[in-house]
């Protein structure tokens, strides 16, 4: 059985998906984000002086990128994934021979994909305010692309388990922001006293963010390599918790 | 080598309700078999089990050979399954959904192309290929879901109530359109509460009830259990009351329309002999299609009472 086939198929149905809506998924992301760096960044940013060396537009374009990358790879899973639960249409995968890390890397993959597109086109955007010289790309690639698989694997288990609409919200809404704006988009943990940057620690989001940021403006609060090490460590938890769920059929089968 | 081969097939959902209580059935290569049960039999959790939609708790399901624990790319891939509802992407086109369908099976896509034509044209759906299926009518998307089942050339067909809600048009259309799939070599396992559906096409029969299969025959020999069969007769003039003639049970249903149950060990020349000298002149007559219909709820109500 040549399962590269069943793959592509998924993985096209997904791009053709995001790209067919391109106003709900690909423009909203370019306004809102043009906003903030026009009212964080040139507007306030100018008033704030730097942080870390870098000037605080430049310090805030890593942050605003990735945490577009977080949201858009996470949405673009669950609710897709969601949609084919609650339309039935899993059933054409189910009924199909596609094994279960088929189905798995094929929705992966199409939200790593929105969620680079997103960020390639929110970089654009910061182009037109910023004129950042990328100090590490391969830093700032990799774990770009790991952050969006995590977070694509995260939209997966949040669409298995989810029984109705609200349960696709809940976790974008109430966790998944929080965690992006505290993660040190818009500020450096070493601004805040010392209980709160250790709390800020327990954030998964920070990481990544300051990675990404050390990638792009060689400027970070927390160690790189630690950085890379939680997210794949998260990234295998994930894709055993996803493949054990669809093992079980839980969320999908009677 | 059987298309389909089950045996001791046992499920209990989480909610403790045991929806199949040990099921053993074979369908041979080739059949057009009829799988029949009241709402609730366990009709769709074998279906489901077959098509790998719902866990075993245990027992074994082969199809063409291929164990579905063991094999189960190779089972899978014998399979089509056309389900009950609709349960396609409603916004996609309906040459996406047909053409989607074949790549999960591993289809080339030059090949899937082709097949993908080849069947919505064999579903009269051509002209609708790039139609978003939502805006298709009730029966066309059935007919979209049988083309989708076929894509991959299946060996093994399941149509779960296929003809449901479709008006006779449609419904006769799909059932010359069965017929020339199951001629051309594919068996197929039909469910369906159109019991005259089921007598017309199907060789074979099993008929499951409470979670058990109580029937498993072929069709002319259950048929043939029947002691009674029921003619609709049209006649030339209008009576006021039903005739009575010793050994039939005749009922007027209009002014010119008697239904009668003639036993098959008395026959139909005595009958007419007897209407003939009451001046009785019939007109018409057929047979109500409804003999499965009486077996089937016998079948049905003798094993309920054992279960008592």
């Amino acid at each position: 059985m040549n399962y590269s086939i069943a793959f592509r198929t998924i993985v096209t149905k997904e791009i053709f998906r995001f790209v067919r809506i391109w106003p709900q998924t690909l423009l909203p992301p370019a306004i809102t984000t043009a906003l903030y760096f026009l009212i964080f960044g040139k507007l306030i940013g100018g008033r704030i002086g730097e942080i870390n060396g870098a000037t605080y537009m430049d310090y805030i374009v890593p942050g605003i990128i990735l945490m577009s990358v977080i949201s858009h790879s996470y949405a673009n899973v669950v609710s897709s994934f969601y949609s084919t639960k609650f339309q039935r249409n899993i059933e054409e995968l189910l009924v199909a021979p596609v094994p279960n890390w088929v189905i798995l890397s094929g929705y992966v993959s199409g939200g790593i994909i929105r969620g680079l597109l997103v960020g390639t086109v929110v970089a654009s955007i910061s182009l037109l305010f910023s004129d950042i010289e990328v100090k590490n790309p391969y830093v700032a690639l990799s774990i770009m692309i790991l952050t969006a698989t995590l977070f694509s694997l995260a939209g997966f288990i949040n669409a298995v388990l989810a029984e109705s609409f609200d349960d696709i919200s809940i976790i974008p809404n109430f966790i998944l922001t929080p965690l992006s704006y505290l993660g040190g988009v818009f500020y450096s943990v070493k601004m805040l006293p010392d209980i709160w940057q250790s709390i800020s620690l327990g954030n998964p989001i920070l990481y990544m963010i300051n990675a990404f940021r050390y990638g792009l403006i060689g400027v970070t609060d927390v160690d790189i390599q630690l950085a890379f090490i939680m997210t794949i460590v998260f990234i295998l938890v994930l894709t055993l918790l996803s493949l054990f769920l669809l093992y079980k059929g839980i969320g999908i089968k009677n | 080598m059987n298309a389909l081969s089950i045996s001791n097939l046992k499920k209990t959902y989480n909610n403790g309700f045991e929806a199949l209580k040990g099921i053993d059935l074979e369908v041979k290569p080739g059949d057009f078999f009829a799988l029949l049960g009241p709402n609730g039999a366990g009709k769709s959790t074998t279906i489901g089990i077959i098509s790998s939609l719902v866990n075993q708790s245990s027992g074994s399901v082969s199809i063409f050979g291929h164990d579905l624990k063991t094999e189960r790319s190779l089972a899978k891939s014998c399979l089509g399954l056309v389900p009950q509802e609709v349960n396609f992407n409603q916004f996609d086109t309906v040459k996406s959904i047909v053409f989607n369908q074949a790549g999960y099976y591993g289809t080339p896509r030059k090949l899937a192309l082709q097949r993908t034509e080849h069947c919505l044209k064999q579903m009269d759906l051509w002209d609708k290929r790039d139609t978003i299926s939502r805006r298709l009518s009730g029966g066309m998307k059935r007919r979209v879901m049988i083309a989708r089942a076929m894509v991959h050339a299946p060996r093994l067909l399941i149509l779960d109530e296929p003809t449901a809600g479709v008006d006779i048009e449609i419904r006769r259309s799909m059932w010359k359109m069965m017929e020339e799939v199951n001629q051309q070599g594919t068996t197929i396992i039909l469910t369906t509460h159109y019991l005259e559906e089921a007598e017309s096409l199907c060789r074979n029969i099993a008929i499951i009830d409470q979670g058990r299969i109580v029937e498993n025959t072929d069709m002319a020999s259950l048929l043939a259990r029947l002691h009674v069969d029921h003619f609709v007769l049209d006649l030339a003039e209008p009576l006021a009351q039903a005739p009575v003639i010793a050994g039939y049970q005749i009922e007027r249903i209009a002014d010119k329309v008697l239904d009668v149950a003639v036993p098959k060990e008395i026959g139909l020349n005595y009958l007419f002999n007897q209407l003939s000298e009451k001046n009785i002149k019939v007109v018409s007559l057929k047979n109500k299609s409804n003999r499965l219909e009486q077996l089937f709820m016998s079948l049905i109500d003798t094993k309920s009472a054992g279960n008592k």
